[in-house]
């Protein structure tokens, strides 16, 4: 994308960069936002979803005629009584069916639907639903998949141009550049790394409605791209675009689980079928079973020569996916190629990184996008040299980063940060080198993740006749603040106080189009449309001062014109023009990432996001029991257009990495069940598992994308935690432990066995 | 559940509510969807993550684990009332001047239950802040600056 626009001489002050608190914060803390499970639709129905309590089953048949005399019981679907013209759905193939037709392929995949007056007859109404089923055998693990002659968790027939459509793998992808065999090392660290299966853990639930209208239909949904929602339910009901009318209240939680359509096609068939609205509210163990992280397992060998340069990298990774693609053939060939290298200069790498089918809930995007599973061999086998050559771990990381400007992946763009004051700075905070109390350990760690790759923003901005202003952007705000980004980009360029703009998302009938809300896209995409849709704003607003007030206008600063020696605001230009004859100025403006297909991904990243975690933590030794006493996260952000809100982020973000590098994970037994799902057996962090003390600190030398020199935040403070966190341990105990998460038990039995 | 509705009344935020409920209606869901209080959330519904967390009685309570018909002549304090109680705005303030609010789904749980808190414990300290917020869970934020949120509001009132 240009930078055109980011450096185009406008100085960053006054309300870019200041912690203003968070834009539609009054409505969250007095309960009255109204998230998509508060909305009231009439006449509606609610519905509850069927399913089978094992891993793989055929079905022989669904009796509902019980569950049809329940009192409120107005409908019921199963996937056996489903047209054959009924379409599957999905975001990058269409792979999966709306109810589950001969096969359940995963615990929790629904076998019918049953909608009711009320939500209790629709539960009791499920409950009387009687299928008659034959449990399978079903694969759960890599290793069950890729043995010779495993049975195939999907049809061929569901992807008849794949090359590996008889086996359950959904595609290879091999990267990399130099020659990985006859680089000479001194130093070969080899080692295995498995990373857990867990869960996205929204406090909001999954929740949808879906409305036919006379001229179409209204879906409800809290998904993080309305816009993808919009085509893929246009597409499976053969209705053109403009008819499929999407409405995306900000999400309670999203972290990626949010992106995909799930059970709006469900509800969209249904509802048309029998002219009703419908409304579906999961469970959170439900919401367990519709989303959860890929899990992964990585073979890694890493090459150093005794100062402590890295010589190549060799990974073999294998992320472990659910029955249906969703979005995991981007997620692994974007996870692992950054991954494979890191943030570092490394001249001789090689990935081979699968996606493996498996019958175990759905695998979808999660904040990281597949870097998680990636970052945490690779950083971790920088600590496993450091002790083995006896190099400082921090000084064997600055060894090996990039200088800015460098090129460090032949393909990709150089080194667009500094990202050795990162590390200093994490370095730093953390009291790096000083002395410790027995128990205690510091571990530092990098991580970086390629920003978007691809991208389609666009934004229209109203300056109303009373010079109030109406920001339309298709952005989710799930949390990270994009209203409030979007209210300062608009109060600068128009010269307006924050109280006096609307940002306006999520409902396609009127917003523009966005691509996804991922990839830590919006501040720089979205960003950059906004800040250009005022900018159209402020032209014609000059050239309407020129014409009212019959001189020549100059735009002097955002927000001001010069006209016939006089300064005058936009606001006054507005009222002044628009007091009689009423009216407003609209502008638009947009930001794209075109399609390179000369590059491994299709698309150079628009920058990239680095960080540094850093921590120290304290072990009993009796007890495998950690204690975080403090956690650092630094972040290079080219510029914080609020820097509170980049902080928060980071502080998020660190927490879910800790959740994930000390307790999170599914259990599943041999039978292919979830056995921990729902909150009480499924532990996240609370506020007594963090830190004593959480630290977000941020690097800004203006050099991103995005307005004013911004790049995108948000993900990278979940990049870094495992590894850093491992280090720590073995710091303060001796013990390296290479599978996540590292429990109490791991860690005593690494000290005990 | 055919014919077997139960009268109850309650003080709900400082009005007072007549209904008859079934018998398996929650206090949550009497909250959501009879008086259309929405800002009681649901999230795990067996009384883990504090999303509905209101004060009954003056005791702070998940109301996903009552029955409404339990609730019969209590007095309830929900989030859409908690800026009359003694903490309530300032505690709002605080979390939205320390970015305590991200998604904001646990929100009104969280804001509730450091009400409750504070009554009970006008001057916290950071532990006991953390201990009494454990019932609350959050994916956003990462609890900091909740902490320090309710660490801005608390002193006398």
């Amino acid at each position: 994308m240009s930078n055109a626009d980011a450096h185009s001489g406008i100085t960053h002050s006054g309300i870019i960069g200041r912690p203003i608190n968070r834009v539609g914060g009054p409505e969250r803390v007095d309960g009255t936002y109204r998230y998509v499970g508060d909305i009231k639709i009439p006449n509606v129905l609610h519905t509850r979803l069927v399913h089978l309590d094992c891993g793989r089953a055929r079905i022989h048949s669904v009796d509902t005629s019980a569950a049809l005399q329940m009192p409120g019981v107005r409908a019921i679907l199963s996937g056996k009584e489903l047209p054959a013209s009924v379409k599957r759905f999905g975001p990058a193939n269409r792979d999966r069916p709306i109810l589950a037709i001969d096969e359940t392929t995963f615990h929790g995949e629904p076998v019918a639907i049953v909608a009711a007056d009320t939500v209790w007859a629709a539960a009791q109404g499920a409950a009387a639903v009687v299928v008659d089923y034959q449990e399978l055998p079903g694969i759960y693990t890599v290793e069950d998949a890729l043995a010779p002659g495993a049975a195939l968790v999907q049809d061929p027939a569901l992807r008849p141009n794949s090359a590996y459509k008889e086996t359950n793998i959904l595609n290879e992808w091999k990267f990399g550049w130099g020659a990985v065999d006859s680089a000479e090392a001194d130093l070969v660290v080899e080692n295995d790394y498995t990373f857990p299966m867990m869960t996205q853990f929204a406090i909001e639930p999954f929740t949808y409605a879906v409305e036919p209208t006379s001229d179409g239909i209204t879906v409800y949904s809290a998904i993080q791209h309305p816009n993808y929602l919009q085509r893929v339910i246009a597409e499976f009901l053969d209705m053109p675009l403009s008819r499929v009318r999407v409405i995306a209240p900000d999400p309670g939680g999203a972290f990626g689980g949010k992106q995909h359509a799930k059970f709006e096609p469900l509800l969209a068939y249904l509802a048309l079928r029998i002219g009703r609205p419908l409304r579906l509210e999961l469970t959170l163990e439900e919401s367990f079973q519709a989303a959860r992280r890929t899990s992964a397992q990585a073979h890694i060998r890493t090459g150093f020569q005794r100062n402590g340069t890295l010589v190549f990298q060799d990974v073999e990774i294998n992320y472990l996916i659910g029955a249906y693609e969703d979005i995991a053939g981007r997620l692994v060939a974007k996870g692992s190629y950054a991954g494979g290298g890191g943030p570092y200069r490394i001249p001789n790498v090689r990935i081979l990184a699968r996606g493996v089918f498996s019958n175990t809930v759905p695998s979808t995007a999660m904040r990281g996008f597949g870097l998680p599973q990636m970052n945490w061999p690779v950083e971790c086998q920088i600590d496993e040299a450091a002790r083995e050559l006896g190099i400082d771990p921090v000084e064997l990381r600055m060894k090996n980063l990039p200088e800015y400007g460098e090129v460090f992946m032949p393909q990709d763009p150089p080194a667009d940060g500094r990202w050795a004051e990162t590390l200093r700075k994490g370095a730093d905070a953390i009291g790096w080198g000083k002395p410790l109390p027995p128990g205690r350990g510091r571990g530092i760690s990098m991580g970086l993740k390629l920003g978007p790759t691809t991208g389609a923003s666009y934004a229209i901005v109203r300056l109303h006749g009373d010079g109030s202003a109406t920001v339309l952007a298709g952005t989710s705000d799930m949390g990270q603040g994009a209203r409030t980004v979007y209210t300062q980009i608009a109060a600068h360029e128009l010269g307006l106080s924050p109280q006096r703009i609307m940002v306006v998302m999520g409902d396609t009938q009127g917003v523009p189009f966005d691509l996804q809300t991922s990839a830590s896209r919006s501040a720089v995409f979205m960003g950059n449309a906004v800040l250009r849709a005022c900018r159209d704003v402020a032209r014609q607003v000059q050239e309407l001062a020129a014409e009212h007030y019959k001189a020549d206008a100059v735009i002097v600063e955002p927000g001001t014109v010069e006209v016939g020696g006089q300064r005058k605001t936009f606001d006054q230009v507005m009222t002044d023009r628009f007091s009689k004859v009423k009216g407003e100025v609209i502008g638009s403006g947009s930001a794209r990432a075109e399609y390179d297909e000369t590059h491994p991904l299709n698309g150079r990243p628009a920058f990239y996001e680095v960080t540094c975690t850093a921590v120290e933590i304290e072990v009993d030794k009796e007890t495998g029991v950690m204690v975080f006493h403090k956690l650092v996260t630094v972040a290079d952000v080219g510029r914080a257009l609020n820097s509170q809100h980049v902080a928060m982020q980071d502080d998020g973000g660190a927490i879910q990495g800790l959740g994930h590098t000390v307790m999170e994970q599914y259990f599943m037994d041999d039978r292919g069940r979830v056995r921990n799902l729902g909150a009480l057996d499924y532990r996240i962090p609370t506020t007594m598992d963090t830190p004593r003390e959480l630290i977000s600190l941020h690097v800004e030398n203006g050099d991103g994308p995005g307005p004013y020199g911004a790049k995108g935040a948000a993900e990278g403070g979940i990049l870094a935690v495992s590894p850093a966190v491992a280090a720590a341990v073995c710091a303060a105990t001796g013990a390296m432990i290479r599978e996540l998460p590292l429990t109490p038990q791991r860690i005593w039995e690494a000290l005990h066995t | 559940m055919a014919g077997q509705l139960i009268p109850i009344t309650l003080t709900v935020n400082g009005t007072t509510c007549r209904s008859e409920v079934p018998p398996h209606l929650t206090l949550l869901e009497f909250l959501r969807d009879t008086l259309n209080l929405t800002g009681s959330k649901r999230c795990c519904g067996e009384g883990e993550c504090g999303a509905c967390t209101a004060i009954m009685n003056g005791e702070a309570v998940n109301t996903c684990l009552i029955l409404a018909a339990e609730a019969d002549g209590s007095d309830l304090i929900t989030v859409e009332g908690l800026s009359a109680m003694p903490y309530g705005a300032r505690l709002q303030q605080t979390f939205l001047d320390q970015g305590a609010v991200q998604c904001g789904f646990c929100t009104p749980g969280m804001v509730v239950a450091a009400q409750y808190l504070l009554m009970n414990n006008p001057d916290p300290t950071p532990d006991e802040i953390r201990e009494g917020l454990s019932g609350n869970l959050c994916r956003c934020t990462g609890y900091a600056r909740i902490v320090e949120a309710v660490m801005g509001a608390a002193g006398d009132e």
